[in-house]
């Protein structure tokens, strides 16, 4: 490396314009850097504590968050990133959703982990697989024994799905998008419709034309 | 036997027999160079020309491309500059792919690939392409905007005898159209389709109904909307599927649909590649490990709701892997899997999880060391990282020579060893001295003008260097322009250089493509004579602000700094789609 460096230096030093920066941001930081060097005690030395060698240092360029461009990242992957995170309600994709499901007439509730599924017709599925179980006794809901049929019923106008959500609103089922849902579900009722009576009109209503 | 020889002993033969031989060489840098020994190996080489790649679209116009290359086939096009893909460049800039289309139409040209980067696509470029071209065969889109599912309909209806329809990270306008569904029942030539960056619906029946039909299909990534049901029936169809994107990824492991699911996997023998998991459920991955053992290409880039491990224990049955894209949530433990498992490794992308937060989850240097100790084959990277040291990178040098592409992105743009506190010179320079086929280098982290010395004394074959918040001075950039001989592009932000280092050697400009700078010193004055002396170049300036009122005189000043400034070589001058915020001195 020696002789050659030397020479550039050489030549650079003699034909030499030295562009002062206005304010000199970037050339003063690094002998911020050297001083602060000085000062530090071995915590510095460890890894452990990067994000803290940042915090003193770092006075420019602005905070990380605010550089434009910066990580570069092409803006399709930033965005796709943040609509998964949103999409979850700002949780981490594997932490489960456990909700309570209770179905009128059925004994016991059940619980389902919405984070399974990725559409209301998943979650049908596997709601009817659920309360199919022979565990359920007569109490009036003997005539859900197949899956099918109960997935019917579900989708059809004796049954209204409905749920309660993060301001404790019961809402039926199936009007925002999956993941919205998934987010705001804090519980599952699977009403009788004759119940749903005392509910908006209109939501009974829904439930029957979809069917 | 020298060129001279050659060329006179070629010169006996027909030109067929000249033809046979070009036919031999496929690639264009070749083709280039034969094309410039002499008048008739010019001729003939373009006649016989199928495949052009242009590299800045507005280094030369349609009209000359249809005139030397009549018999073209297959064009290759890119648009904006790299730093687009970072907000760097402003919406309207250009790029258009419309007046290419619509000249090799009027010339009756007989196009049958087309393959577009970084170009604004609109739905009646698509539809004019759909319709101008009866032998079109395929269409690979990456980063390109302006264009919606309407365009696509257009492409799916008239293309008859498609094999590829490649849709790579671009801005699409779903308008939740039946784009799919357009796709004749006479459509049986699909090859690879890749819709994964759509956001929209498709419909699923014609989608199950398509793969059915088409038996040659050998590439299929679904988007996020195609639920895990319809994935089974799919791959029940297609068992020769040889990369797949799935499309969400997430139900009951305990549910039918999964089981189903698990051994239609298991019946694929053939899959290479595999991505997507564009939403998963880290409990539903175990029904990949069967196709685990023979895959040589995983994207889980797009999959942040993967954890660290689930991800080790996927990694752990992936003996054969070549290319791997994860994120960082994969931390440094799992990279050191990586390393026990990874031996054929060669290409390796770490993407940030955290891009708005301080990220704990970050990789640091441990995770990279760990890489190259243990994945010889290693040649190319992209790395983004919490810190890195000096000491970690002249490891990772000596164990990896054979790196092609080095590219480093610390998460804080300036921060200096992790260790040590100094600038990371030292460290690239052990990469650069060491790595005697590096072609592209990303630096980052804090930097002086010494590693752009050691970069143009190392980096001989180095063809195209990003630079970001380093520097001291224009020296560092001399540097790089001085000793970089192949260099053919050169982007740089924030970072201190200006007219001095700019105007240093200006005939350097028209043996590159381009050269982007924004933020640093180099003011109008600069550019406006680099503009003058060099007239087969285009000097752009970005001018974001419009002018106000008392602003107007100021940024006309010759002494001000120019915010972003890309100049590149054309032979036919200014463009003539420059918007109003472009000018071209």
């Amino acid at each position: 490396m020696g002789t050659k460096h030397d020479e550039n230096r050489l030549e650079y030093e003699e034909t030499e314009l030295r562009l002062g920066l206005p304010g000199g941001s970037l050339k003063r930081e690094f002998s911020q850097t050297i001083d602060l060097k000085l000062n530090l005690n071995a915590s510095m030395a460890s890894s452990s504590s990067p994000h803290h060698q940042q915090e003193k240092i770092t006075a420019k360029p602005p905070a990380k968050a605010q550089v434009v461009g910066w990580p570069p990242v092409r803006s399709f992957r930033k965005n796709t990133l943040a609509v998964q995170k949103d999409g979850c309600g700002g949780e981490s994709g594997t932490a489960a959703a456990f909700i309570k499901v209770s179905l009128d007439g059925a004994p016991y509730l059940r619980k389902v982990d919405l984070k399974m599924y990725n559409s209301y017709q998943q979650l049908s599925e596997a709601l009817g697989k659920m309360f199919t179980s022979s565990t359920i006794g007569d109490c009036g809901v003997k005539e859900l024994m197949s899956e099918s049929k109960l997935i019917d019923l579900l989708n059809g106008s004796d049954y209204v799905p409905t749920y309660q959500d993060k301001d404790g609103d019961w809402m039926l089922v199936g009007d925002v998008p999956w993941g919205m849902f998934v987010g705001s579900c804090k519980r599952l009722r699977i009403m009788k419709s004759s119940e749903a009576i005392g509910l908006a009109p209109r939501a009974v209503e829904k439930c029957k034309n979809r069917a | 036997m020298c060129l001279f020889q050659f060329q006179s002993v070629m010169n006996y033969f027909p030109e067929e027999v000249l033809e046979h031989v070009f036919d031999f060489l496929t690639s264009h840098r070749d083709r280039n160079t034969v094309s410039l020994v002499c008048k008739s190996w010019y001729s003939v080489e373009r006649f016989s020309r199928e495949k052009v790649f242009i590299g800045n679209c507005y280094a030369v116009n349609p009209e000359r491309l249809i005139a030397r290359f009549p018999r073209l086939r297959s064009l290759t096009l890119k648009g904006k500059p790299h730093f687009a893909d970072f907000n760097l460049v402003p919406d309207g800039w250009g790029g258009h792919v419309y007046p290419w289309i619509e000249a090799m139409a009027k010339s009756g040209i007989n196009l049958e690939e087309l393959k577009l980067k970084r170009m604004v696509v609109s739905d009646e470029s698509l539809e004019l392409l759909a319709k101008s071209f009866p032998n079109f065969k395929s269409l690979v889109l990456v980063s390109c905007e302006g264009f919606t599912t309407v365009g696509l309909a257009a492409i799916a209806s008239n293309c008859r005898f498609l094999r590829e329809l490649d849709l790579q990270e671009n801005e699409v306008d779903d308008l939740k159209g039946k784009w799919l569904s357009c796709f004749p029942e006479s459509c049986t030539s699909l090859v690879s389709l890749n819709f994964a960056c759509l956001k929209g619906e498709v419909n699923v029946v014609a989608l199950e109904r398509l793969v059915a039909r088409c038996p040659n299909l050998r590439s299929l990534r679904l988007n996020h909307t195609v639920p895990l049901e319809v994935l089974q029936k799919i791959l029940v169809r297609a068992p020769q599927l040889s990369d797949l994107g799935t499309g969400s990824f997430t139900h009951d492991p305990d549910s039918e649909t999964f089981i189903k699911l698990k051994n239609a996997m298991k019946n694929c023998h053939s899959i290479r590649s595999l991505s997507g998991f564009l939403d998963v459920n880290g409990r539903c991955l175990p029904a990949i490990y069967p196709i685990c053992i023979s895959l040589t290409s995983l994207n889980l880039s797009y999959a942040p709701g993967i954890f660290s491990n689930e991800l080790i224990k996927l990694i752990c049955h992936c003996k054969k892997i070549e290319r791997l894209w994860i994120l960082d949530t994969i931390g440094d433990k799992g990279l050191g899997v990586v390393a026990n498992t990874c031996k054929e490794l060669q290409e390796l992308r770490v993407f940030p999880s955290d891009l708005y937060g301080v990220g704990n989850t970050a990789v640091t240097e441990e995770g990279l060391v760990a890489i190259s100790a243990g994945c010889p084959k290693l040649n190319s990277i992209l790395y983004f990282c919490q810190q890195m040291t000096n000491a970690a990178l002249i490891t990772v040098a000596k164990n990896c020579p054979n790196f092609i592409r080095f590219r480093l992105c610390t998460l804080d743009p300036i921060v200096p060893d992790a260790v040590t506190n100094q600038p990371l010179d030292e460290g690239f320079g052990a990469i650069v001295q060491s790595c005697k086929r590096l072609t592209r280098l990303s630096v980052s982290g804090l930097l002086t003008d010494q590693v752009f010395l050691y970069i143009g004394m190392y980096a001989e074959q180095l063809e195209m260097l990003s630079i970001a918040f380093a520097g001291d001075s224009d020296k560092g950039m001399l540097y790089v322009l001085n000793g970089c001989k192949k260099l053919k592009k050169l982007e740089i932000r924030d970072s201190p250089f200006g007219n001095m280092a700019l105007l240093s050697d200006m005939g350097k400009y028209e043996t590159m493509r381009s050269l982007w700078m924004s933020s640093c010193e180099v003011t109008l004055g600069g550019c406006k004579t680099l503009a003058e002396k060099m007239p087969w170049l285009n000097v752009e300036i970005i001018n974001e602000h419009e002018a106000g009122e008392g602003e107007g005189e100021a940024s006309c000043d010759d002494r001000h700094r120019v915010e972003k400034m890309y100049l590149y070589r054309t032979l036919v001058g200014p463009r003539k789609d420059a918007p109003d915020f472009v000018w071209t001195l």
